[in-house]
């Protein structure tokens, strides 16, 4: 048997190993998740390593206690979910119409400093975000900004333009300039053309790119921990979770239905538009 | 009546003639810079000026209680600057956070690399797969480091329950709380392989992705004829994917390299720094909570920064990709 094969059988077996492999690593943590979320923590505690549980054993008390209302001895998280919904809703409608017309520019138009907008960019990511941290603080505070779910959206959209426009501007370039040529012959205005023709031929982009950016906003932490945190009101998901787990006796099993909750939205907005985001994120990558 | 009506368009004709019609040029070049604007201005109000402010922060004596009274400027000094070198754990941090970019770079892309290769080609299922591939990128942070946390306990995680029962250790391992592992007699800093490893696995599929889009777009004709000249797998890999992959790898990595050296919630949230992995950004949430000293985190931040941009510049100097290879 020579190299080759030898080669493509062995790379033929291994490349199921990888799958099945690639399948169990990434699965595993949140079925185990959802699993230790419906066992009751005695039997948590009891048997550790049992990765199955039978329904007679299937509990929704931690459910109850994460989502109850605070009067009624919960957590009451319903009200973190809204929260959540509403700065990454927000977030995601506002740095569409700015980074909309911003990538457009940049992609299409020849303006004085086009070249040296990626560094404006870059700025964004070179800085640990803590470090906008301090006179955001600051400045938040003064304004009575600080705790209100407005200056986190503020923060969330500065942190995403740079990749919202990168992404659009990716696909953008993919539509032919004619068709803007066609347009401004038939007398419609640049605003009139990005309205009217670019931004329906860019539907799947955008709609991947505000996925994307909802996914962000709905999972961050930091600003969240630095802006809300004495504000319990305005708490977002991830926030409540982590100062349920800093907080006194928490069962573990109400930290994990506590993290279904965070993830199930996610994972269901995921796999209703996998093929979508995916696309629209790496549009133009596989051009080297 | 008449005069004036004479005057009029004579003076309105000097007001205008400055602004005669504009060039399509220049129209473009409005319209450019106005359509960037709220963009710029976004920008520019949360990211820029507050890093200049912190660089103004860096150099004065602040504490947190006293930040809303001061204004941008007052006694200027260095002291911040040698309070961050002198101070114990500066050096290891700033080592702490290398290893953890080098090591949570280079596997989450080698994963994202053996991934893609081993997806690529269609079987049934595969979308199916591919969707659960790019779970630990899209879930939120704050569950998935919950589970690991639960997954890794040494009371009631399955890992060291398997481990204990099925792999002969001896007791449990405190995967995130241990700073060194006695591994076949060779101390090994076990918290900070563990959240290394952790971040390899939230984010090779970040890496998988991208490479997977540009292994689908390399055309087949060129593998076919090798595979017809008799190529075997590893042949055709290192001498027909890889060529092709490389510039999608080098940008990664550089991704990959700046938002690793600067991440904070991942190591916050596993370890809280603790155990050996105070990477440099939760040293500067540190500096700014438990001691509430703003000169110094500021420029604990600023210094970090410098870090990552002398690297970055040494990268693209001397070992980024030439434009014309690719």
């Amino acid at each position: 048997m020579d190299r080759a094969t030898f080669e493509t059988r062995l790379f033929g077996v291994l490349r199921w190993v990888v799958i099945a492999v690639l399948v169990v690593v990434t699965l595993f943590p949140f079925y185990y998740m959802v699993l230790l979320s419906i066992r009751p923590i005695e039997a948590v505690l009891q048997e550790p390593g049992s990765l199955w549980a039978g329904p007679a054993e299937w509990t929704v008390s931690t459910y109850r206690e994460v989502l109850g209302s605070v009067d009624s001895g919960g957590q009451g998280f319903v009200r973190l979910i809204l929260n959540t919904f509403l700065v990454a809703a927000s977030a995601t409608i506002l740095t569409l119409l700015v980074s909309i017309p911003g990538s457009y520019a940049v992609s299409r138009l020849r303006f004085v400093g086009r070249r040296q907008v990626h560094f404006l960019f870059l700025a964004v990511y070179l800085f640990p975000a803590i470090l906008l941290a301090i006179p955001l603080f600051t400045v938040f505070t003064r304004l009575g900004l600080r705790g209100s779910l407005a200056g986190l959206v503020v923060v969330y959209i500065a942190q995403t333009i740079p990749v919202s426009i990168y992404m659009l501007r990716n696909y953008l370039s993919t539509i032919p300039e004619s068709l803007e040529e066609a347009a401004a012959m038939d007398g419609y205005t640049r605003l009139q053309t990005l309205r009217k023709v670019i931004l329906p031929l860019a539907a799947p982009a955008v709609m991947a790119n505000a996925l994307y950016v909802f996914m962000i906003a709905w999972n961050e932490y930091l600003f969240a921990l630095l802006f809300l945190v004495e504000n319990r009101q305005n708490w977002t998901v991830s926030l409540g979770l982590a100062q349920l787990a800093g907080g006194i006796e928490v069962s573990k099993t109400v930290l994990m239905a506590g993290s279904v909750v965070l993830t199930l939205p996610i994972v269901i907005i995921f796999f209703a538009t996998e093929r979508l985001l995916t696309e629209g994120l790496t549009a133009g990558a596989d051009k080297g | 009546m008449v005069a004036t009506r004479e005057g009029r368009p004579a003076a309105s004709e000097r007001r205008r003639r400055p602004a005669r019609p504009l060039t399509r040029r220049q129209r473009e070049n409005r319209a450019g810079l106005a359509y960037l604007s709220p963009t710029f201005v976004v920008v520019l109000v949360v990211v820029v000026v507050p890093i200049l402010w912190t660089i103004l922060l860096a150099f004065q004596r602040l504490r947190l209680i006293n930040i809303r009274r001061t204004g941008l400027f007052g006694d200027f000094t260095l002291r911040n600057f040698e309070y961050v070198f002198t101070s114990p754990g500066f050096w290891s941090s700033l080592w702490t956070t290398l290893v953890y970019t080098v090591g949570g770079t280079a596997f989450s892309i080698l994963f994202g690399l053996v991934a893609a290769l081993a997806l690529r080609k269609r079987f049934p299922g595969r979308t199916l797969v591919r969707a659960s591939v790019l779970l630990p990128y899209v879930a939120p942070v704050v569950a998935v480091t919950f589970v690991w946390e639960i997954m890794l306990s040494p009371q009631f995680g399955v890992a060291n329950d398997w481990g204990t029962r099925f792999l002969g250790w001896d007791r449990p391992i405190a995967f995130l709380s241990q700073r060194e592992y006695s591994l076949w007699g060779i101390d090994i800093p076990l918290a900070l392989i563990t959240v290394i490893a952790f971040e390899a696995w939230r984010y090779f599929p970040f890496a998988f992705l991208f490479i997977l889009a540009r292994l689908q777009a390399v055309p087949r004709d060129l593998e076919e004829a090798a595979v017809v000249d008799g190529a075997a797998p590893t042949q055709l890999f290192r001498h027909i994917l890889l060529p092709q992959l490389g510039a999608v790898i080098a940008l990664l990595s550089v991704l990959r390299f700046i938002m690793t050296f600067n991440k904070f919630d991942d190591v916050w949230l596993l370890t809280g720094g603790g155990a050996g992995t105070q990477v440099a950004s939760v040293r500067v949430y540190d500096f700014l909570t438990s001691r509430l000293d703003i000169g110094a985190a500021a420029a604990q931040g600023l210094v970090l920064a410098a870090v990552l941009v002398i690297l970055l510049v040494v990268y693209l100097k001397f070992f980024a990709p030439r434009e014309d290879e690719s």
